[in-house]
């Protein structure tokens, strides 16, 4: 049908819920097998070539029938939640759904903070869990634990499978669900006895559940009472997030933001979904956002909101965020609209087919607002806010991390690489100074904020995209939550690359005390332990550390030509902070520690001068 | 405002358990909850009663509907609907006013359901205002104990699944 190729074009993932591998002609179709062997032959069914996980007791029947596979590959990770933060790297970096298989018990409960960080970030996942016989569920049994109940809050569905005829129709199910509508990880909890069990395995090509049906084309009138409320506008802003990437939407959001000559700002999950140096682009906004990009949401008109959700890490304290502004609210989840910020206007479908139609609607006639003078002002605030100003720290003997940054930035090819974070303070920088300008090249823990996401989803990413160059931005508390996963990059030749911003510090606590707790530094220093550089080599990693800004461009240099994984453990002062901040709970305009061009080159912040300890 | 919400669902372990997860984790109060199967034995139907503002109240059914186990919910407040609840009452009643507090169970359609040497206990069903009626009358010989279905509500519009 002519209608489906076009559905296919605009946003292959988000829309097309069947399977993308051979499906129902999969050469298995038919055959007597057991119940382990249909999970196998489903993911084979369904496309999967590569999965990531971890074995045990109640898993071991799978892991007998995976043996047999010659299409999956299996990837055994050295902890359950890496696995997960793999599966999910691996989900971001390609757009396709990332596969999991555990164990039970503790397997399974080690998988809950992945399972949460990919349901904040709307990441489609399908984790499949062992389980204890069905006879033994609820007795205690040993290595039981309700994952199905323990996960509920944190999935976008879940599966308790009860017979071997279910594997099948249950899996194809889950992939359907994790990968269509709004994304999310999908829960299949498999008891060992219902692995044993036989069946005939029949995988299906098309799934229909009833109670499950994604709006996906934009209410047409809706869609033109956006554009006339557009066309009326004096200062819009387009607000890009995550949700632009899932849809496959860059393009457009481009094209529109063009067209009407209107600018964009993007979450940080919203990143590289719009080029970093399009002049209409203002970057990152919110905490850690530019003063520029922040002013220019905060006193916009019109909020084109296109796959974001108005996180609290966006707009600050709600009340006073963005007063004047009308809401166009375009989204694929309807709970989102109104949730924290009442549209005017809400579209609730899949941002491609919207934005597709309001630019139809720009074409055929309706005029597109008149910006100019609008941005000029945005102008004006980006000259005079800037980011960064090299003069801050011109005498320094130390790394300062957003020089750092920003030298990486440039060393970086938009096409073939990739950035991951871990969480804290050089995630922040990472977002603030590394120029992203293609969708699922930032990838970071965005709503959930998982210290030690990072470094297992730099693998899963690279497992992905083996042509690209992982980079992995860490901290050092960071890295230390799933460092074990560096054995998983050097068994599979995973030539991850991984920057430690190392302040010897859980920098983004430290920097709340020192600002706004009296500099009581309550459990915040991590001490020089470990030594990085030998922990990496541990794990037959090359490995160097630097100290001195001159080192910094020859480290990056040897770091991206090695052939394996490699790690820079780079040392930084404790007190650096990332700026500019704004408070929590504070409004958007309260921020601290912009630069002001406009008075001096200084940032309006008074604690910068009480260095610590002064090592770098 | 009070809402009553028919929620049809998946007849399918789990399912109560994802509805009650949801409204508590999203922080929505339920005045009353009740749960049963429908015509169709592969789906239930639960009645949701809450006290929520229109936008907490958008919420909860947004969210609601999220859940793949949810087909459809419907908001019968502002529909005409009938709501019925159930409800055991274990009455004092030693010998000599026994038959007083047979007359109330009459009185209000219930009947004794149990007889024990110095109590009876009565079940009822009604609206809302007859129970807290026959409760309030109860109430004089003292009540040792109540239990109660929640309410059910069903849409008196006939077009309606
Ligand atoms: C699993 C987890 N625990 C705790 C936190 C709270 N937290 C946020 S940032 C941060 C410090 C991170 O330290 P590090 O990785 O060294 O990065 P830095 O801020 O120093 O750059 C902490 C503890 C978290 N986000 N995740």
């Amino acid at each position: 049908m002519a209608e489906d190729k076009k559905n296919q074009q605009l946003a292959p993932v988000a829309i097309a819920g069947a399977p993308i591998g051979l499906g129902s002609a999969n050469p298995k179709q038919g055959q007597r097998m057991t119940g382990a062997q249909a999970v196998v032959a489903s993911l084979e069914a369904e496309g999967v070539d590569l999965i990531f996980g971890y074995p045990g007791g109640h898993a071991i029947h799978i892991y007998d029938a995976l043996y047999d596979s010659k299409i999956i590959r299996h990837v055994l990770s050295r902890h359950e939640q890496g696995a997960v933060h793999e599966a999910d790297g691996y989900a971001r970096a390609t757009g396709k759904v990332g596969t999991v298989l555990v164990t039970s018990g503790p397997g399974a409960t080690n998988t809950v903070t992945g399972i949460a960080t990919a349901y904040m970030d709307s990441i489609p996942l399908v984790v499949i869990t062992g389980q204890v016989p069905l006879s033994m569920i609820g007795t205690d049994s040993f290595q039981e634990s309700d994952i199905f109940g323990i996960t509920i809050p944190i999935v976008k569905h879940s599966y308790l499978v009860k017979s071997a005829n279910d594997i099948a129709r249950t899996l194809r199910e889950a992939y359907h669900i994790a990968k269509t509508g709004r994304p999310g990880p999908v829960l299949v909890d498999i008891p060992s006895d219902v692995a044993r069990q036989h069946t005939v395995f029949e995988y299906e090509d098309s799934v229909n559940i009833a109670s499950y049906k994604p709006t996906y084309r934009g209410n047409a009138r809706q869609i033109k009472a956006a554009a006339a409320l557009i066309s009326q506008s004096k200062r819009p802003v387009l607000f890009v997030g995550g949700g632009a990437i899932t849809s496959g939407a860059s393009q457009l959001v481009s094209a529109l933001s063009h067209k009407l000559r209107i600018p964009t700002v993007t979450s940080l999950m919203g990143l590289g979904s719009v080029p970093a140096d399009d002049p209409l682009n203002l970057g990152l906004v919110g905490m850690h956002g530019s003063q520029y990009a922040n002013m220019t949401l905060n006193r916009s008109d019109l909020i084109l909101a296109c796959g974001a959700r108005f996180s609290d890490r966006v707009t600050g304290k709600i009340s006073s965020f963005a007063p004047e502004a009308k809401l166009v609210h375009i989204d694929i989840d309807p709970a989102e609209i109104d949730k924290v910020r009442l549209a005017d206007i809400p579209i609730v479908g899949n941002l491609s087919y919207v934005l597709e139609s309001l630019l139809a609607q720009f074409e055929n006639g309706v005029e597109a607002p008149d910006t100019q003078e609008w941005l000029a002002d945005v102008a004006q605030w980006r000259d005079r806010y800037p980011m960064y100003h090299e003069s801050l720290d011109e005498d320094t003997e130390c790394i300062i991390p957003e020089k750092a940054m920003l030298k990486l930035s440039g060393m970086l090819d938009q096409e073939s690489s990739i950035v991951v974070t871990e969480v804290g303070q050089h995630q922040m920088w990472a977002a603030q100074f590394i120029e992203r300008s293609k969708p699922r090249t930032f990838i970071t823990s965005g709503g959930l904020g998982t210290m030690g996401f990072g470094l297992p989803a730099s693998i899963g990413a690279a497992f992905g995209c083996p042509e690209k160059t992982v980079v992995c931005v860490a901290g050092d508390g960071s890295l230390q939550m799933n460092a074990q996963e560096m054995a998983t990059a050097t068994i599979n030749q995973i030539p991850v690359k991984v920057i430690v911003v190392d302040n010897s510090a859980l920098g983004m606590v430290h920097q709340w005390q020192k600002l706004f707790l009296q500099e009581r530094y309550s459990a915040t220093e991590l001490h020089d332990i470990p030594d990085f550089v030998k922990l990496a080599q541990a794990y037959s990693w090359t490995a160097e550390r630097i100290s001195k800004p001159e080192e910094v461009a020859g480290a990056f240099e040897r770091m991206l030509s090695s052939e394996g994984p490699y790690l820079v453990d780079m040392r930084i002062p404790r007190d650096q902070s990332v700026f500019p901040i704004v408070a929590p709970g504070r409004a958007l305009t309260e921020a601290v520690g912009a630069i002001d061009l406009g008075e001096r080159v200084e940032r309006n912040v008074d604690n910068e001068s009480d260095a610590e300890e002064g090592r770098c | 405002m009070k809402h009553v919400l028919s929620v049809l669902v998946e007849n399918k372990s789990g399912v109560l358990s994802r509805v009650v997860a949801l409204i508590a984790r999203r922080g929505f109060n339920i005045d009353s909850l009740s749960v049963g199967p429908t015509e169709d034995p592969s789906r239930s139907r639960i009645t949701i009663i809450v006290d929520a503002e229109k936008v907490a109240y958008d919420q909860i059914t947004k969210q609601l509907n999220k859940l793949v186990c949810v087909y459809k919910i419907q908001d019968l407040t502002n529909d005409a609907y009938l709501e019925r609840e159930l409800v055991l009452f274990k009455v004092n009643a030693p010998a000599e006013k026994r038959s007083e507090v047979i007359e109330i169970a009459n009185l209000f359609r219930a009947s004794v359901v149990d007889v024990g040497a110095t109590s009876l206990t009565i079940e009822a069903t009604g609206s809302e205002g007859k129970l807290e009626g026959m409760e309030e009358l109860l109430q004089v010989y003292g009540i040792k104990e109540i239990t109660r279905t929640g309410k059910i509500a069903i849409s008196r519009n006939s077009k309606d699944a």
